[in-house]
């Protein structure tokens, strides 16, 4: 069991929120994280957030989706078992391609959507570690992590400064 | 950053902050239902009695119990098929294309839009299993060894690509569908009080807190889907409609047949969503999301997509005469003068003169109107594909085998049976889950809204409220 303590930020503006972001991260305080019921446009390059490599995931599993789909139809219908259907080629090609399409479709976008969720660790749970529950109503709320030695009345003059309507402490057991 | 168009009219009016549309969505999921869902509700799930039974009869008795005869094997079924199909497109072009397009406007309608298109497509899969006959082997339409006592299955078939389509399209929209609800769960998740739902919706909402990190990839998933499920989207209805072109029948042998089919298809779901929509802000009190301005983007939707099925009507009437060939000529002749003309003149009626009433600006915006001419471009587009399927098929190569097509009580019992799952689905969800999607209404609160929301504008650097510098004179 350890546990961690945070100081939270609630702020009730996205704007003056992205302000107060640069304005922490310029002196030099980390931010553990921000919350926001909405995702907020431009809040990636004030935290840093780099842009995600999903779209790479979704390219390849397509791409599995595709390999897969021609592999089974030529195998089946090319050595497998080979009919003449409609005095059509074994293979052929032309008809093939629907199925390959929604195949590709159907591994990029169950791939992406798997590998978001694992790496962001969503699943199924009765606890959730929501840090203040109104991030998810109509407040906004910076996360920045304690350690030993931090200067609480420093940071809280800090963030209120830059306009944040509340300062609390979380702790947050894990 | 943003700048903001001082001619357009706002999409959330009544001055709504954050919190209001949280409290104004929240409140129908945490309240007793009201007495017209109650109603709406008992309605339904009479009507899924009937459902129920005429499947029982269907599978007890067999395919006998329909219509259909030797001449027209397919009717009712594939026409019910494709209707509630097409529905369902509507749904996957605002959640997808529209946001591609960066429309604003779908925020507050693509969550009940979505739902439609599942469980639309639900409905819709009720038929080809039906007329299975034997549903309890559908896993046959699967690629599974000959050891089930079938060789592989056929890749050539449109009917196979549609296996693949359909399915591939309801799992898509699922997914796209639940990814979009999961913020909006930990909303009501964070409010819930009794015991039960605080746990339901904290599954639901799988562990999602809001993260700046999680919004971003939520938001690449949501970008990326889109780009998936619009091609999708497209193919689906292309498919569907090969069903027909690729046979050598009369009537449905045409290159037209998938860019009209998809056409229709976007058609008949906007005219779906529109009266879904109109119910449902009445019914839960939704005016300042779902406004006039909504309303009028769905009907110059409908507009435009029914302008192109009417030209797509007489481009057909246009090559059947230009081909030559006089089976093709006879087919169009019989749709419109042949014992189905009452058919062909009621498709032509709802589809194609009806939307042209959206011209008008006050008919546009009127809401009687436009549900009156929502529920008449369903009917027209049901008539549609009745027209397409049974005309081409009453009149056989063979004169001997010429023959008329009644529907049974078992076949209107699965139609409206099928309407009666749809609506208890529906209100289902729209008791229990949020309607209209919170998180994207909000994120476009601060520039749709008509206040402004920046409470220091003085100190804001990202701006995107409209202020004095932005004016055009």
């Amino acid at each position: 069991m350890t546990s961690k303590k945070y100081i939270l930020g609630v702020f009730n503006d996205e704007d003056v929120l992205l302000n107060a972001i640069e304005k922490t991260r310029a002196a030099g305080t980390k931010i553990y994280d921000v919350f926001s019921p909405y995702p907020i446009h431009g809040i990636d390059d004030v935290l840093g957030i780099q842009r995600s490599r999903l779209p790479i995931v979704a390219f390849f599993c397509g791409l599995c989706g595709t390999s897969f789909a021609l592999w089974m139809q030529i195998y089946m219908l090319g050595f497998d078992w080979p009919m003449i259907i409609g005095g059509k080629p074994h293979i052929a090609l032309p008809s093939f391609i629907p199925v390959t399409f929604e195949l590709t479709v159907l591994f990029a976008a169950f791939g992406m959507v798997i590998t978001f969720f694992i790496i962001s660790g969503l699943r199924p749970t009765l606890k959730v570690p929501v840090m203040d529950v109104r991030s998810t109503d109509d407040k906004y709320v910076m996360a920045i992590e304690l350690k030993e030695g931090t200067d609480i009345s420093k940071l809280n003059d800090l963030l209120r400064s830059n306009g944040a309507i509340e300062v609390n402490e979380k702790e947050v057991v894990k | 950053m943003q700048h903001v168009s001082p001619i357009r009219e706002p999409l959330v009016t009544g001055g709504k902050t954050y919190a209001d549309i949280t409290e104004d969505v929240c409140r129908q999921v945490e309240a007793k239902p009201n007495v017209r869902w109650m109603m709406g509700l008992g309605v339904s799930l009479v009507l899924l009695g009937v459902f129920i039974y005429s499947v029982y009869r269907t599978l007890w008795f067999g395919i006998g119990e329909w219509g259909l005869n030797k001449t027209v094997g397919w009717a009712w079924d594939i026409t019910n098929f494709v209707w509630w199909v097409g529905i369902g497109h509507a749904g996957t072009l605002i959640s997808a294309i529209l946001l591609l397009f960066r429309q604003k406007w779908r925020t507050s309608i693509n969550r009940a839009a979505e739902a439609m298109t599942i469980f639309a497509v639900i409905c819709a899969a009720m038929f080809p299993v039906l007329h299975m006959g034997r549903p309890w082997l559908a896993y046959w339409v699967l690629p599974l060894p000959n050891t089930f006592g079938s060789l592989w299955v056929n890749f050539n078939s449109p009917l196979l690509w549609d296996v693949f389509a359909i399915s591939t399209y309801f799992s898509v929209s699922l997914v796209f569908w639940y990814i979009g609800l999961i913020p909006d769960f930990a909303t009501i998740r964070d409010r819930a009080t009794g015991p039960i739902a605080r746990r339901a919706y904290a599954i639901l909402s799988m562990n999602w807190t809001g993260s700046a990190k999680h919004w971003s990839r939520y938001e690449t998933v949501s970008l990326i889907l889109a780009g998936l499920a619009t091609p999708l989207v497209l193919s689906v209805h292309t498919i569907v409609s090969m069903d027909f072109a690729t046979s050598v029948i009369p009537g449905w042998h045409t290159t037209i047949f998938p860019p009209y089919f998809v056409a229709g298809a976007i058609f008949s779901g906007f005219a779906m969503v529109l009266t879904l929509m109109i119910i449902t802000r009445k019914t839960f009190k939704l005016e300042d999301y779902i406004t006039l301005e909504h309303v009028e983007s769905m009907n110059k939707v409908i507009t435009l997509t029914g302008s192109i099925v009417g030209v797509a009507y007489i481009t057909e009437f246009f090559i059947a005469w230009y081909s030559g060939v006089e089976y093709e000529q006879y087919a169009f002749i019989n749709r419109a003068t042949g014992p189905y003309w009452w058919a062909y003149w009621s498709m032509m009626t709802c589809n194609v003169i009806t939307p042209q009433l959206f011209w008008f600006r006050s008919i546009r915006r009127s809401l009687t109107a436009t549900f009156i001419i929502s529920i008449f471009v369903n009917i027209g587009m049901w008539f549609e594909r009745f027209v397409i399927i049974v005309t081409s098929l009453h009149r056989d190569f063979l004169p001997s085998s010429w023959v008329m097509f009644s529907p049974t009580s078992i076949d209107v019992g699965i139609y409206v049976g099928t309407i009666g799952l749809f609506f208890t689905l529906f209100l289902l969800f729209a008791k229990f889950f949020p309607v209209v999607n919170m998180a994207e209404v909000k994120s476009i609160l601060k520039s749709s809204s008509g206040v402004s929301h920046t409470l220091n504008p003085g100190a804001s650097l990202h701006g995107t409220a409209p202020n004095n510098s932005h004016k055009h004179d």
